[in-house]
């Protein structure tokens, strides 16, 4: 009875609250400017389908996609085993739908099993690619601190729910086969993939009062951890586990090339052009008018935002982009992580000390530098490189775009090249009369 | 070499005539020596294939490409709208570039100005020429048995998916095609994109035109073969940097092709 009410607590208390960051994000991500993405569903769905739930931009490097494709699926369909849990866990019952299910509960548990063993398997190699290979993507400056830590957090955590899965069923296994199973009064065996020889071989040996406190703490180990790692998500890179699925259904379904057009621009251009044109017959713009770029997180879509959030800061951007090859500041996996980091500080000053609030800090500048920004050869190898099709080229050319158009700051070269171009039509300083001349030299 | 016939807009109009296909030149082929010779080659390429093609001469101005890239939208959108009239005003309805920064921007960046045209990149046109036989090129030509590798251009390659047209070219030089690592999507970028074209590179340990012609070298290609003013430039510098440009030669596959037919 005391058990079945702490369960339900912790149930209350731990959904609750992992509800409450849930709204927290999406509030955060909804501070970004509005951007259409809701335009052809059925294109979105097999996006989302090939990319997030069959991982095909995984592929490209067969060796950690097979390993994260274990975890993966170990994560999904080991949730199946927790409905029981949670209703063991409240009404006090004991594999409550073993008997009725039978057969196929036995073989939903040892597939559960097999796929805890790759899973196991997979979290090792992860470990050791992080820590005794040291894969140089892993290495880079933007890793130091909480987000090493965070990573490999994660991967404890999901040792620990793979010993807690085989503590709970070998030590019933064990009681099972002595006849003191709380599943069966009678003696025999649960007959599952693994457990039916970890039973036996690892608790064979021991009492029946450890064997029965093993299986409690493996029961309540895995709650735990269950709890913990939903709680834990929101505050981790390890939040790509959901919001890979809407991240990739709102993907840019353009042409990589095609930079977003700036409707204000196109206005004001217009009126430039045209001779008979009213400037005062504008209509006043509704508001303030908005900053051209972006100088901080409110100045981008909230595509960007969900982006950095989605982000799980694997590098394989980074380990692509020409610029941190050739070892320029220039980071795309930086650029994401730096806009999610400033968009928390930035939301959380806002509901501490109310919307008018101004830290006095933007991503430009204080996040991310002008040299980041200006290495970028807008080559789109980061954008094609992201498993979770995000998006780092259009948070760096927003940045730009406020640069140049608000603060007029940039290479010095960019200006000269800018102003030919006015003038001459051409980036370099040639004369446009002299454009056709190569029809008539030799 | 026979010598080219490259009709203006404004001449054939003055005749009453309408060209098939604009040929957009771009900046880079009207201006730089070493592109002029790209842009040639592929003039060669329509006159022997007798297409009714037109450029627009001294009324070309820039696309914007590099200042919509260096983030200047005012500057980009200035340029497309003045070369949205011209080219509306000559009721342009199709156009070629051998430049991959032209193609995108003509055929991505200005529908939503106004400017809707079909544009293709010129080793499109090319591969179209010799599918329906217009062009065909000599057997055992000089490419014959070459090992040619091919860069593929970030704006033509990853921003627009193409892959196929200028590989599709270089295995119809009877010569051995040898892909470089990183290719295709996997591409890397010859360090041109984004206006680094048109300024010096940030601080680091290497220069990404460096590093690329690593990854060419590696594939002992005597030639390596480019879609893009803009990525030869930065090849040959490459190249020269390993001081190989007596054995390697970096070469447009229009310059390929031309080469191969005998224009």
């Amino acid at each position: 009875m005391i058990a079945a009410i702490i369960f339900s607590v912790l149930l209350i208390v731990g959904f609750g609250w992992f509800g409450l960051n849930i709204l927290k994000i999406r509030s955060n991500i909804l501070l970004g400017r509005e951007v259409n993405r809701k335009d052809n569903p059925g294109e979105r769905w097999k996006v989302m389908t090939l990319v997030a739930l069959g991982q095909k931009k995984m592929f490209k490097r067969p060796i950690p996609a097979i390993l994260h494709l274990g975890i993966y699926v170990a994560f999904v369909i080991t949730q199946v085993e927790l409905i029981e849990i949670i209703y063991d866990g409240i009404t006090g019952s004991h594999r409550a739908f073993m008997a009725s299910l039978g057969g196929f509960y036995t073989l939903v548990i040892s597939v559960i099993e097999v796929l805890s063993v790759a899973a196991l398997i997979a979290t090792i190699a992860f470990l050791s690619r992080r820590n005794i290979l040291k894969l140089a993507r892993f290495q880079k400056p933007e890793m130091k601190g909480f987000p090493t830590f965070d990573a490999n957090l994660i991967l404890v955590m999901e040792l620990i729910l793979v010993c807690c899965i085989f503590t709970m069923n070998g030590a019933d296994e064990a009681l099972y086969l002595r006849g003191a199973s709380h599943a069966s009064h009678e003696a025999g065996s649960f007959g599952f993939a693994i457990s039916s020889w970890v039973g036996p071989h690892v608790f064979g040996g021991m009492s029946t009062e450890i064997l029965l406190v093993l299986e409690r703490i493996g029961w309540w180990g895995h709650w735990f951890m269950v709890l913990a790692f939903l709680n834990y998500l929101p505050y981790s890179k390890h939040f790509h586990i959901l919001l890979a699925f809407p991240n990739t259904y709102y993907s840019n379904l353009e042409k990589k090339g095609k930079f977003t057009n700036m409707e204000a621009v196109t206005n004001e251009v217009k009126l430039m052009l045209d001779p008979t044109a009213d400037p005062f017959a504008a209509p006043a713009p509704d508001g303030a008018p908005q900053r051209f770029g972006a100088k901080d997180v409110n100045d981008l879509t909230w595509k960007n935002l969900m982006d950095s959030y989605t982000c799980t800061e694997c590098g394989r951007c980074t380990a692509s982009c020409p610029a941190n090859i050739t070892g320029k500041k220039l980071s795309p996996r930086k650029i994401m992580m730096d806009t999610r980091d400033r968009m928390v500080e930035y939301a959380d000053g806002k509901r501490k000390n109310g919307k008018d609030y101004e830290d006095g800090k933007s991503l430009l500048f204080d996040y991310i530098s002008e040299e980041e920004v200006w290495a970028c050869t807008s080559c789109n190898a980061c954008v094609e490189a992201c498993p979770v099709n995000i998006d780092p080229l259009a948070i760096i050319v927003d940045l730009r775009r406020y640069l140049v158009m608000e603060e007029s700051k940039m290479p010095t070269e960019l200006t000269g090249m800018l102003t030919n171009i006015e003038n001459n039509g051409a980036p370099w300083q040639f004369s446009p009369a002299d454009r056709g001349n190569w029809i008539h030299e030799d | 070499m026979s010598t080219i016939h490259v009709p203006t807009m404004a001449e054939m109009m003055a005749q009453g005539q309408t060209p098939d296909i604009l040929f957009w030149v771009g900046c880079s082929g009207s201006f730089d020596d070493r592109a002029k010779k790209i842009t040639k080659a592929l003039v060669r390429i329509l006159n022997e294939c007798k297409v009714n093609f037109a450029v627009l001469g001294a009324e070309e101005s820039c696309t914007g490409d590099p200042a919509k890239r260096a983030g200047n939208e005012f500057t980009f959108q200035m340029q497309a709208m003045m070369n949205i009239q011209v080219l509306d005003g000559y009721e342009v309805k199709k156009i070629v570039t051998a430049c991959p920064h032209c193609f995108n921007t003509l055929k991505n960046e200005y529908p939503e100005l106004g400017g809707k045209y079909e544009v293709i990149h010129h080793t499109q046109l090319i591969q179209e020429l010799i599918n329906s036989g217009k062009l065909s090129l000599k057997d055992g030509g000089v490419f014959k048995g070459k090992k040619i590798t091919f860069h593929d251009p970030c704006y033509l390659g990853r921003a627009n998916d193409v892959y196929e047209a200028p590989r599709v070219l270089i295995e119809k030089l009877d010569a051995e095609l040898v892909e470089m690592k990183r290719c295709k999507t996997n591409g890397l970028c010859c360090g041109a994109g984004g206006a680094q074209m048109f300024k010096e590179a940030e601080k680091g340990n290497k220069e990404v035109n460096v590093e690329r012609t690593e990854d060419a070298l590696e594939t002992q290609a005597s030639i390596i073969a480019t879609g893009c003013p803009f990525c030869n430039t930065m090849m040959t510098d490459g190249v020269k940097n390993f001081n190989k440009e007596n054995e390697i030669q970096v070469l447009d596959v229009a310059e390929l092709i031309a080469n191969a037919a005998e224009l």
